[in-house]
């Protein structure tokens, strides 16, 4: 079947399988290894990506349900060797450890400041963290580096 | 996955044409369910039909008495709604329970009610608002559709346009999450309607959502705790899992339900 949709800014015209899962078009087509598989049944959130701007699970997307769509990977989202807000403060408050969780992670710290601007407090983070699973890090850190990332992302938007 | 076609009608007429084919059909609609189960291979349709895109689907309305809302309603839009916050906050509310965000900017009223999973939350607040179900050529009411596990009153490709409740005086929706899946171990909905009108709708705890009459007439009698305390809620044909014993969730639906009563009434 074809399917038009935009990747990362770019146009893309694929003829897949219906069977064929985002996540898999993704790491397996376009080499985009960035968005992770960790448990492939909607639990974990290694495997967020922006849909029309919101984070949703690939593994849990058939490719046939996004023709005209809008996709972004963790890929897209920093500009040239400038990281986004989001992923900047990762790095700065050490929000990671083996690394495998913070794709999804940031993917959905940047749903969390669309929701709730950076006001968000800190008990709202760990909520909405309810589909994201990390292995390493006990979420303290992940926690702060939202926080971060939500002033952040604020700030950028109205320097910009 | 088992081999699917895969269609996606712009419109209920194209939908129409497409079920009379010769092919099976079944609907998608956020997937959140439905693409676990193919790839679980339990589920075999020759023919998927991705509905999101069929306008006569979406949208949210006032009525008189409560609110309309299009089947492919997305659960974090529920939350989210103006009119959903103003006229019945609780459901708005439960609606920002379900699952985590990613499945809840999927996820939709329709598939959710169709699907009748025995530890969901919307049939809890469906058949507690006294809903109606509507479909493309009938009204169901929420007493009638709810039948049995993962069964309801829809017939074989009987599509769920749209659903109706009315808007309570006051409700409380009380979940007992299990903590890994968020799904409902035990969940109470308890809306006074008004009029002496009083539900007390349980879903998590037993097979199929279904009503505590008992517990309803005493609260449209007197709507206080003191009213419930002495009741029992019988744990005969409730769910047996690793989570809980039919025990357990017994007594759980009627700590729920004190709980919900008690916060209506503090
Ligand atoms: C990690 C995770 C956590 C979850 N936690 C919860 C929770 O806490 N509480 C809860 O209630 N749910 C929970 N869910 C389930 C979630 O709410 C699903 O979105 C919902 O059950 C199904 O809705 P859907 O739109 O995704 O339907 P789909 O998966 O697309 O479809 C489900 C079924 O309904 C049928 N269907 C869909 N739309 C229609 C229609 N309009 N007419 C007729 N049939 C239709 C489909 O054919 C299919 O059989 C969770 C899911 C996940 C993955
Ligand atoms: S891989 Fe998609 S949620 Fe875990
Ligand atoms: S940093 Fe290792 S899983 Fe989160």
């Amino acid at each position: 079947m074809q399917v038009s949709f935009t990747l990362n800014g770019k146009p893309i015209n694929a003829d897949i399988d219906p069977r064929t899962l985002l996540v898999e078009f993704l790491r397996d087509q376009q080499s985009l290894t960035g968005t992770h598989v960790g448990c492939e049944t909607s639990q974990c959130g290694a495997c967020n990506v922006l849909l029309d701007g919101v984070p949703v699970k690939s593994c849990s997307l058939l490719m046939v349900q996004l023709d005209g769509c809008d996709v972004i990977s963790i890929e897209g989202l920093a500009s040239g060797e400038t990281l986004h807000p989001m992923q900047q403060a990762f790095h700065e408050n050490h929000g990671l450890q083996c690394g495998f969780c913070t794709p999804g992670m940031v993917i959905a710290g940047i749903g969390i400041y669309q929701r709730h601007g950076d006001a968000v407090t800190e008990e709202t983070v760990r909520e909405e963290l309810e589909g994201n699973l990390c292995r390493c890090t006990g979420y303290h850190n992940i926690v702060q580096s939202v926080l971060a990332g939500a002033k952040a992302m604020a700030a950028a938007e109205k320097g910009a | 996955m088992y081999q699917f076609d895969f269609a996606k009608p712009k419109t209920l007429d194209d939908l129409k044409a497409l079920r009379e084919g010769e092919a099976e059909v079944q609907y998608l609609a956020g997937g959140m369910t439905l693409i676990a189960t193919l790839k679980q291979r339990l589920a075999m349709p020759e023919l998927l039909v991705d509905i999101s895109a069929i306008d006569d689907l979406k949208g949210l309305s006032k009525t008189a008495d409560g609110l309309k809302i299009g089947a492919l309603t997305k659960h974090a839009d529920v939350a989210s709604n103006a009119d959903v916050k103003n006229t019945i906050p609780t459901l708005a509310k439960l609606a920002g329970m379900i699952g985590d965000p990613q499945v809840r900017n999927r996820g939709t009223l329709g598939g959710s009610v169709a699907n009748n999973d025995p530890s969901a939350d919307y049939p809890a607040a469906v058949l507690a608002l006294k809903g109606t179900i509507h479909t493309e050529n009938r009204s169901i009411t929420a007493d009638d559709f709810f039948v049995d596990l993962f069964e309801t009153a829809l017939d074989e490709g009987e599509l769920l346009t749209a659903i109706e409740v009315k808007t309570p005086t006051r409700a409380s929706y009380q979940k007992f999450a299990n903590p890994a899946s968020r799904y409902a171990i035990a969940g109470v909905f308890v809306a006074d309607l008004g009029g002496g009108d009083v539900r007390v709708a349980v879903t998590g705890a037993g097979p199929c959502v279904y009503r505590l009459k008992d517990f309803e007439a005493a609260l449209a009698k007197d709507f206080s705790v003191d009213a419930i305390k002495g009741l029992e809620v019988s744990a005969d044909g409730l769910n047996e899992d690793v989570h809980a014993s039919p025990d357990y969730r017994a007594d759980l639906v009627k700590t729920l339900t004190m709980r919900a009563v008690k916060e209506l009434t503090d």
